[in-house]
């Protein structure tokens, strides 16, 4: 690359507007995110229509404050990427036709971005990728393990078959009767918590990758409720802590396995239960003798942000993708599909 | 002056361009079918058929509701986007006057409606000086019509909802209820552009949907929070 390249991406695939500029594939520049949690809180959970409404109210302000933090303007830009998918439908459209408008106006190339490819590309932000390379993802909405052999290829070798790590997440801290988001508050609780209850532990057939987490879900579910009718104290933090050792005791095994298997270099964790402590630290040790690098981002790169989008955008860009005019919101997007598709521009 | 005007609110899909003062293009469909994927290339024909670039816009118009939600927010999502990249104003258009404007020649009144399902409408009352005589509402047409029969006033109905309800529209009003043909039953997208012309454009950032209508989780949060 002989001149340094910028690429303006916008994220709203959720509860979270979100701005971001990077330079050069993996240099972030500005990463701006407009959170609506505080809005949703009283509801118990994202309601898609008010998350709708919100993103429409602060997309062009969060776009202003990317500029102004960036000391750039949209010319500077070589490219906007967005997120086209999985998502609210709602939300992901405002998004889109936000980064199609930009594009337009400023005749610029448009890159629709899927969002778990941007999971997994936050992490391009630290760390050069060297491949094979394998990504477990955990969010609110994904539980799966990606092998990744190049740039823009996505296998998923294993996926959630019923609930994602998150959801259980939610639920189990809605039976506690935890704030929303219950997850922070879970793995808050847990530390405190010892593990003093069996929860079962889905292991699949063998050799599987996959997951399941609705079995666990119910299994504590049904301790707390038959403690309450015996009249028993169950202590919220050794609930707590008992669940997340199930989870995160299924999930850093199966990693480890896979890596071992697929030789890879690097094990990428990505998705908002990536900032889950008692994940990171059951990672760590069971990694420890491991010949993969173990890779988590800080903090502000596992949840919604922008920055990945545009971190998988640019890549996406100089492979040679880009989106026409027509590009749509598209909620159920496949990422095998998303990352065998052809280059070049479709209208 | 060179206006864009935009209306994605119902599912009538516009585009409109104005050069000075002058219609120079229009595209509008009927087809209920996805606004998200068929308005920037309506955007992007137009402009090219009537060889207008976007940096030679000094304005855009927007319906801005009431009307789909959905529909609403494409519109002004890539009007707010469009304007904010080009550095120029946004002008939101009520989508029941866009619609009362198709009436300017009626002596009486004009009300403009768009259905909102279960026996309810988007309307307002204008008179042919789009000055608006009873604020834009979501109501039971059942209650509208009782309303307006009170008043004793010619109305003009302009909605391409109208079929659902012309029958009750004729039973309740009878003579005072002026029904036009289908093809004046939408707003042109050329009237948005003239009402944007029109209309002193606000902050850009401000510029918000005219849902006319809370969602219903938050209705019943409401609710909940006065029953306490
Ligand atoms: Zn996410």
């Amino acid at each position: 690359m002989n001149e340094d390249q910028y690429i303006l991406a916008i994220e709203t695939s959720c509860d979270e507007t979100a701005v971001a500029v990077v330079k050069n594939e993996t240099e972030l520049i500005t990463n701006v995110v407009a959170s609506q949690i505080e809005s949703h809180k009283r509801f118990g959970g994202v309601v898609p229509e008010i998350a709708s409404r919100h993103h429409i109210e602060q997309m062009t302000l969060t776009l202003q404050q990317a500029l102004d933090d960036s000391g750039m303007t949209i010319d500077d830009m070589d490219a906007i990427a967005v997120t086209e998918g999985p998502g609210l439908v709602g939300a992901l459209l405002v998004g889109v036709n936000a980064a199609k408008s930009i594009a337009f106006a400023k005749q610029k190339p448009l890159v629709g971005v899927h969002h778990i490819a941007g999971h997994i590309y936050a992490n391009r932000l630290e760390k050069e990728f060297q491949f094979p390379l394998l990504a477990l993802v955990v969010s609110g909405g994904h539980t799966e393990l990606v092998l990744m052999r190049e740039h823009g290829s996505f296998e998923i070798i294993g996926e959630t078959r019923d609930d994602a790590a998150g959801e259980a997440y939610d639920k189990v801290a809605r039976t506690l009767k935890l704030p929303y988001p219950g997850g922070p508050h879970i793995d808050r609780l847990a530390h405190e918590g010892e593990e003093t209850i069996e929860f079962p532990r889905a292991w699949l057939e063998d050799g599987s990758y996959d997951f399941s987490f609705s079995g666990l879900k119910s299994a504590v579910i049904n301790r707390l409720h038959k403690a309450k009718q015996r009249g028993e104290e169950l202590k919220a933090e050794d609930v707590a802590a008992s669940f997340q050792a199930s989870v995160v005791d299924v999930l850093s095994t199966k990693a480890l396995r896979a890596a071992e298997e697929y030789g890879v270099k690097q094990m990428i964790v990505a998705g908002g239960v990536a900032a889950n402590k008692g994940l990171r630290k059951a990672l760590e040790e069971k990694f420890q003798n491991s010949k993969a690098e173990l890779l988590i981002p800080p903090l502000h790169l596992c949840t919604d942000n922008a920055a990945m989008i545009a971190a998988a955008g640019a890549v996406a860009f100089n492979q040679g993708h880009r989106s026409g005019w027509d590009l749509n919101a598209n909620p159920g997007l496949d990422l095998e599909r998303y990352g065998a598709r052809k280059t070049g521009s479709p209208s | 002056m060179n206006i864009l005007a935009i209306d994605t609110s119902n599912y009538v899909m516009g585009v409109a361009v104005l050069r000075d003062g002058e219609v120079a293009g229009e595209y509008v469909t009927h087809m209920k079918k996805n606004h998200s994927i068929r308005l920037m290339p309506a955007i992007d024909q137009v402009m090219k058929d009537t060889g207008m670039k976007p940096e030679e816009l000094d304005r855009i118009a927007v319906a801005h509701g009431p009307g789909s939600y959905t529909g609403v927010r494409i519109g002004l999502t890539t009007a707010k986007t469009m304007a904010w990249s080009l550095g120029i104003p946004v002008v939101g258009v009520s989508s029941l006057e866009a619609a009362a404007r198709q009436g300017a020649f009626f002596q009486g009144y004009i009300s403009p409606f768009f259905d909102a399902r279960r026996g309810l409408v988007y309307t307002g009352l204008y008179d042919r000086e789009m000055t608006l005589v009873k604020e834009e509402r979501n109501l039971l047409m059942e209650d509208w019509l009782q309303e307006l029969k009170e008043s004793g006033e010619q109305v003009l109905f302009i909605s391409q909802d109208t079929a659902v309800h012309k029958e009750r529209i004729l039973e309740v009003l009878g003579d005072q209820a002026v029904i036009p043909a289908a093809p004046y039953q939408f707003a042109r997208p050329s009237l948005v552009a003239a009402a944007g012309a029109d209309k002193e454009p606000g902050p850009l950032h401000d510029l918000v949907p005219n849902y006319l209508r809370l969602p219903e989780a938050e209705a019943k949060w409401l609710a909940q929070q006065e029953n306490k």
